[in-house]
């Protein structure tokens, strides 16, 4: 049958030794980045200890994207196919992009001050995460506004396709303009600019935050399908 | 066509619409839309004294001049060079060669008054190790 995949029945079953393996990997993983990171990568020749704030900075920054990514991905399934999955999918993984999103600027903005010498300044880069972070927000907000869930979904998935527009515009921004925020040093054409003792930790801690996300989107979705089951039976007499 | 089909080729289209306005948009601001200026730009536009804006480039080799808090020193972008003076602290990061943006107003075409100075770092991280092998390597 078409869309077995996809069928909620199916996807509690198959989520459910799931969920506790991305936990682990994620254990594994964050103590395994953690510990590279903080005590056998060494410090960076121009800021010292202080780019450490990258291990948790970058991977935040990126999965911010990624989920945003996911999100308008379901969003459209949700709008086009009308699949009640994708809808719990994109409701579920919100909170999460928005943590992420939230968490890259904290950082980022603690990062700053000690480098720049400043908190906050409004270049392309810092703008436009920023937006990511009121789209999010938007999106949420839009969500919850209407009495039936059902319309409050199809509204915030608009707006969440119509925010796409803002990811290539975060990418490009330090290509395109003169910024502060410097520019990529792992995800571009070139090779990375930053020693292989620095990447490992932080591709560790990236994958410690995409088996983050997984988790917690597992928890979610898994929370809101028993949630509509519940409703269901609760309203048949 | 089915309405799905109606609903995915709305969208595409919408977005697509979207992402065209969009990027006309940003290439219409483009000149505002940069957070400094490099001292090639300078040349080329009018800037008043009273317009408060950014340079930003490299710090000359053997240029900064420190008295007390009184700082003068270059920006540079390999192309055009600009006399900066700052009174103030400067960031940690300060150094020669360093990336810095300076923020404050262009008194004549060649001497640019700082009110605050930002230190910029590259795309570059390496251990102090490589760092210095790499420079024994350039000798």
């Amino acid at each position: 049958m078409k869309h077995t995949w996809a069928r909620p029945g199916f996807f509690l079953k198959v989520t459910k030794p799931l969920l506790p393996l991305s936990f682990a990997v994620m254990i594994i993983l964050l103590c395994a980045g953690l510990y590279t990171g903080l005590v056998t990568s060494p410090p960076d020749f121009i800021q010292g200890d202080t780019m450490r704030i990258m291990y948790i900075h970058v991977p935040a920054s990126w999965m911010a994207l990624l989920v945003y990514g996911f999100l308008a991905l379901m969003s459209l399934f949700a709008i086009v196919w009308r699949h009640p999955l994708a809808e719990v999918l994109a409701i579920s993984a919100a909170p999460i992009g928005a943590l992420f999103t939230a968490l890259s600027l904290i950082t980022g903005s603690l990062w700053g001050k000690p480098i720049w010498g400043a908190f906050w300044v409004w270049d392309a880069r810092l703008t436009s995460v920023l937006v990511l972070l009121f789209l999010y927000a938007g999106y949420w907000a839009l969500y919850k506004s209407f009495s039936h869930p059902e319309q409050g979904i199809r509204a915030a998935s608009l707006l969440a396709l119509v925010g796409v527009i803002n990811l290539p515009i975060i990418k490009g921004s330090v290509e395109w303009w003169n910024t502060l925020h410097q520019p990529a040093s792992v995800i571009k054409l070139s090779a990375p600019s930053i020693h292989s003792t620095m990447l490992t930790p932080l591709l560790l801690m990236a994958g410690a935050y995409f088996c983050y996300f997984v988790s917690m989107l597992l928890i979610r979705a898994r929370t809101e399908l028993n949630r509509r089951k519940l409703y269901v039976l609760e309203a048949k007499p | 066509m089915k309405p799905k089909h109606q609903r995915l080729f709305l969208i595409c289209s919408a977005l697509m619409g979207l992402g065209i306005a969009g990027s006309l948009v940003l290439v219409a601001f483009q000149d505002t839309l940069v957070f400094f200026y490099t001292p090639s730009d300078l040349l080329q536009k009018n800037i008043s004294p009273q317009q408060r804006i950014r340079v930003g480039g490299l710090v000359d080799m053997d240029s900064p001049q420190q008295r007390g808090e009184n700082v003068h020193f270059k920006i540079t972008d390999q192309k055009e060079t600009i006399m900066v003076s700052y009174h103030g602290i400067l960031p940690d990061l300060f150094r020669e060669g360093q990336g810095v943006v300076a923020e404050g107003y262009l008194m004549n075409p060649t001497h640019f008054q700082a009110e605050s100075v930002l230190a910029k770092h590259d795309e570059n991280y390496m251990p102090r190790e490589v760092a210095e092998g790499l420079r024994e390597q350039c000798k």
